[in-house]
């Protein structure tokens, strides 16, 4: 199963679920208040999932590392590097 | 204490990088005389006009041919052929892939060896993304472009590895075949179609956090055109594994 089709299937299966709730095909009863609450409930879930992509990826973004001492210490070695590679007999241009 | 069977066979492909191979080279057998382990480097240069043969001949010289395998290219044909071509003169029981332009750095390489001996993985993946990770020289538009791309392969493909088009990899060598010989993408999403179908392929992958210098100052590799083949890249996946 691609990861197309298991979106597909579990999207299906909330989606019915949220219908046949909506529409009383289960025969448990849901109080006119439960379905004022259920059938805006995919706008939420949304609006939820939205605020937590947005909070994830900005904590991500504030805490990617910035490697300042790698850097550094690159250069370092780059110079070694040239040194060495001289004494061996390389030919820089 | 290096285990006698394993060989390592690291593939350097260049284009243009006359300035960078002595240097990567250097700091590839410092990295590897100081973990002991056997090693080569094979260096597939894909016809660079600066004269990167030349610099290659001359770490040849230096190194000598066990070490230092020239495997060049008559032109620049792709990074899939690249490996292919690499790994059919590779010695080595393992392929350690990276850039050859020090964004990569080979003091890695141990932890690498040491991860994949840990857990007997397929695959050990750097990673930019997690643990003690970066990156170096990266505005916030970039960080932000990154991470949210990252985020939405994430949540669509769930890969089980943190960073999908970073190319600092090392594989077990016919887990390597078995990948490129199924891989079609190119450039970048090539290194993400490769993780991805690790995972589909049920290989195991272990992950070490790796630095990643950005040393190509005022010039944004990320344009208009990156978003629209990583996007493209991301729906064949998405529907094909």
């Amino acid at each position: 199963m691609t990861k197309l089709t298991e979106w597909i299937v579990l999207a299906g299966l909330a989606f019915s679920l949220w219908i046949t709730l909506l529409v009383d095909f289960f025969p448990i009863r849901i109080s006119y208040e439960a379905k004022e609450v259920l059938w805006p409930m995919p706008v939420y879930a949304l609006i939820a999932f939205g605020c937590y992509s947005l909070a994830t990826i900005g904590y991500r973004v504030a805490t990617f590392n910035d490697c300042l001492e790698a850097s550094k210490s690159l250069k370092q070695e780059i110079k070694d590097a040239r040194e060495d590679l001289t004494r061996k007999g390389y030919k820089f241009d | 204490m290096a285990d006698k069977m394993d060989k390592y066979s690291i593939l350097l492909p260049t284009y243009n990088e006359r300035e960078n191979l002595p240097l990567i080279v250097w700091l590839i057998v410092n990295a590897f005389s100081e973990s002991g382990n056997d090693y080569e480097i094979i260096i597939i240069d894909d016809g660079s006009p600066d004269g990167t043969q030349e610099a290659a001949k001359q770490l040849e010289d230096i190194y000598g041919t066990e070490i230092i395998r020239l495997r060049p290219r008559p032109s620049k044909l792709g990074l899939g052929t690249a490996y292919i071509h690499g790994m059919q003169h590779a010695r080595g029981n393992f392929i350690i892939i990276m850039d050859a332009d020090l964004s990569h750095h080979p003091k890695f390489i141990p932890e690498f060896i040491r991860k994949q001996k840990e857990g007997n993985f397929d695959v050990v993946s750097g990673t930019r993304y997690i643990g003690s990770g970066g990156v170096f020289g990266w505005d916030l538009r970039r960080k932000l472009i990154s991470r949210g791309a990252n985020y939405l392969t994430q949540i669509l493909l769930r890969p089980g590895a943190s960073d999908l088009t970073g190319s600092f990899r090392l594989y077990k060598k016919d887990v390597l075949q078995c990948l490129v010989d199924a891989c079609v993408s190119k450039g970048f999403i090539f290194q993400m179609e490769m993780i991805v179908r690790a995972r589909q392929f049920g290989y195991t992958i272990g992950e070490v956090p790796i630095t990643f210098v950005d040393r190509v100052y005022g010039e944004s590799k990320l344009g208009g055109s990156e978003v629209v083949s990583f996007a493209k890249g991301l729906l064949y996946l998405f529907a094909t594994t």
